[in-house]
C-alpha cells in the first residue's frame, strides 16, 4: 500500500469506529496496560463526565465503584499472551443506554484458572442480596489479603452493588490461555 | 503517643490518630494499589494504642468510597478495637455516610454485624 491509501485506510477505520461507538453508545474504550495510574485516570475521567450529566449521585457512585473493582481485577489478575510479556493488559469499555450502564472488561487468563473462576462467578450469581451480604462478611472474616493485594471480594461486591447478575464469557485462544469477558450492569433507575 | 496525621490523596484516605486530643478518624477515599503497605503503620499504631487506650474511644469513619481490599483492612482495624472493648474500655464507632449513599450505610451495618462494638450511623449531605 502506498502512503496515501494507507492514510485513507486509517481514516476510514477511525471513522467506522467512531460511528460504531456512537451507535452503541460507548462512552469509553481503552486497550492496554492497566495500572493503578490508569485506574485513577479512568475513574476520575468517568467521574467528571458523569458529574456533567444529569445522572443521579447514587448511580454515579455505583459506576465509579464497579470501575475501580474491574480495573483493579485486571491489574492484579490478568495474565499475558506470552511469557516474555509481563504487562497486565486488558480492554475496558463503558457504554450506556436508556436503562443502564454497562462496564465491560476483557483480559487474558491462563486456562488452568478458568474452571475456578467460572465456579466462583456462578456461585455469586446464584445468590440473592442477603446471600451476597453473608458471603461478603464471611470472606472478609476468613480471607486474607493475597500477595497481589486482592481480598477475593471483587465479584461479590459488584453483584451486591449493582443488584444485577454478572455477565461472563470465556473464549479459548490457544492451549495456554483464554480471553475472559466480564459485563457489569448498573441500572439507571 | 506519637501522632499519625496522613493527608488524603486520590486513592488514599485522610487518617488522624491523635490520642492526646482523642481524635480518631479515617475519611475520604481508600483504593490504594497496595493496601497492606498503606495500612501497616496504622494497624501498628492501634496495637500500641491498645496497650493503654483512652477510657472512651470515639472512632470516626467518614469514607466516600473504599475498594474491597480496603474493606478487609477496615475489618482488621475494627477487630483490634473489639479487643479493646473486651479489655473493658469503651469504644464507639461513628459511621458517617452520605445520605444518598445507601451502600455505605449497608457497609457499616455489615461491620456492626461482625464486631461487638456499638455503631452510630450519621448521615451527612454535600
Amino acid at each position: 500500500m502506498d502512503k496515501k491509501s494507507e492514510n485513507q485506510g486509517f481514516l476510514d477505520f477511525a471513522y467506522q469506529m467512531y460511528k460504531s461507538m456512537k451507535t452503541n453508545e460507548i462512552n469509553l474504550v481503552y486497550e492496554g496496560e492497566v495500572t493503578q495510574e490508569i485506574t485513577k485516570t479512568f475513574t476520575s475521567l468517568t467521574e467528571k463526565n458523569l458529574a456533567k450529566s444529569e445522572e443521579s449521585n447514587t448511580v454515579q457512585r455505583k459506576v465509579f465503584n464497579v470501575m475501580v473493582e474491574c480495573l483493579q481485577n485486571i491489574s492484579k489478575h490478568a495474565d499475558s499472551l506470552s511469557d516474555e510479556d509481563e504487562d497486565r493488559r486488558g480492554i475496558v469499555m463503558v457504554s450506556h443506554g436508556e436503562e443502564s450502564y454497562n462496564i465491560i472488561t476483557g483480559n487474558v487468563i491462563k486456562n488452568e484458572k478458568v474452571d475456578d473462576l467460572k465456579k466462583n462467578l456462578e456461585h455469586v450469581n446464584s445468590l440473592d442480596k442477603k446471600g451476597l451480604s453473608d458471603l461478603y462478611k464471611q470472606q472478609m472474616r476468613e480471607g486474607r489479603i493475597s500477595e497481589k493485594g486482592g481480598a477475593g471480594l471483587g465479584f461479590i461486591d459488584i453483584a451486591k452493588k449493582t443488584g444485577s447478575k454478572l455477565g461472563f464469557q470465556f473464549k479459548e485462544l490457544n492451549e495456554e490461555v483464554s480471553f475472559f469477558i466480564l459485563t457489569s450492569t448498573i441500572k439507571r433507575t | 503517643m506519637e501522632l499519625i496525621n496522613i493527608k488524603g490523596t486520590d486513592d488514599t484516605p485522610n487518617v488522624i490518630l491523635d490520642k492526646d486530643n482523642a481524635k480518631f478518624e479515617i475519611s475520604g477515599r481508600s483504593l490504594p494499589e497496595d493496601v497492606n503497605m498503606f495500612y501497616e503503620p496504622i494497624l501498628e499504631w492501634i496495637d500500641s494504642y491498645a496497650e493503654a487506650p483512652c477510657e472512651k474511644t470515639e472512632f470516626n469513619f467518614k469514607l466516600e468510597y473504599f475498594n474491597t481490599a480496603s474493606s478487609k483492612v477496615i475489618l482488621d482495624i475494627l477487630l483490634k478495637f473489639e479487643e479493646i472493648v473486651e479489655n473493658g474500655h469503651e469504644v464507639l464507632i461513628n459511621w458517617h455516610y452520605h445520605e444518598e449513599e445507601e451502600d455505605m450505610l449497608e457497609a457499616g451495618e455489615e461491620y456492626a454485624d461482625i464486631v461487638e462494638i456499638p455503631f452510630e450511623y450519621i448521615a451527612y449531605t454535600d
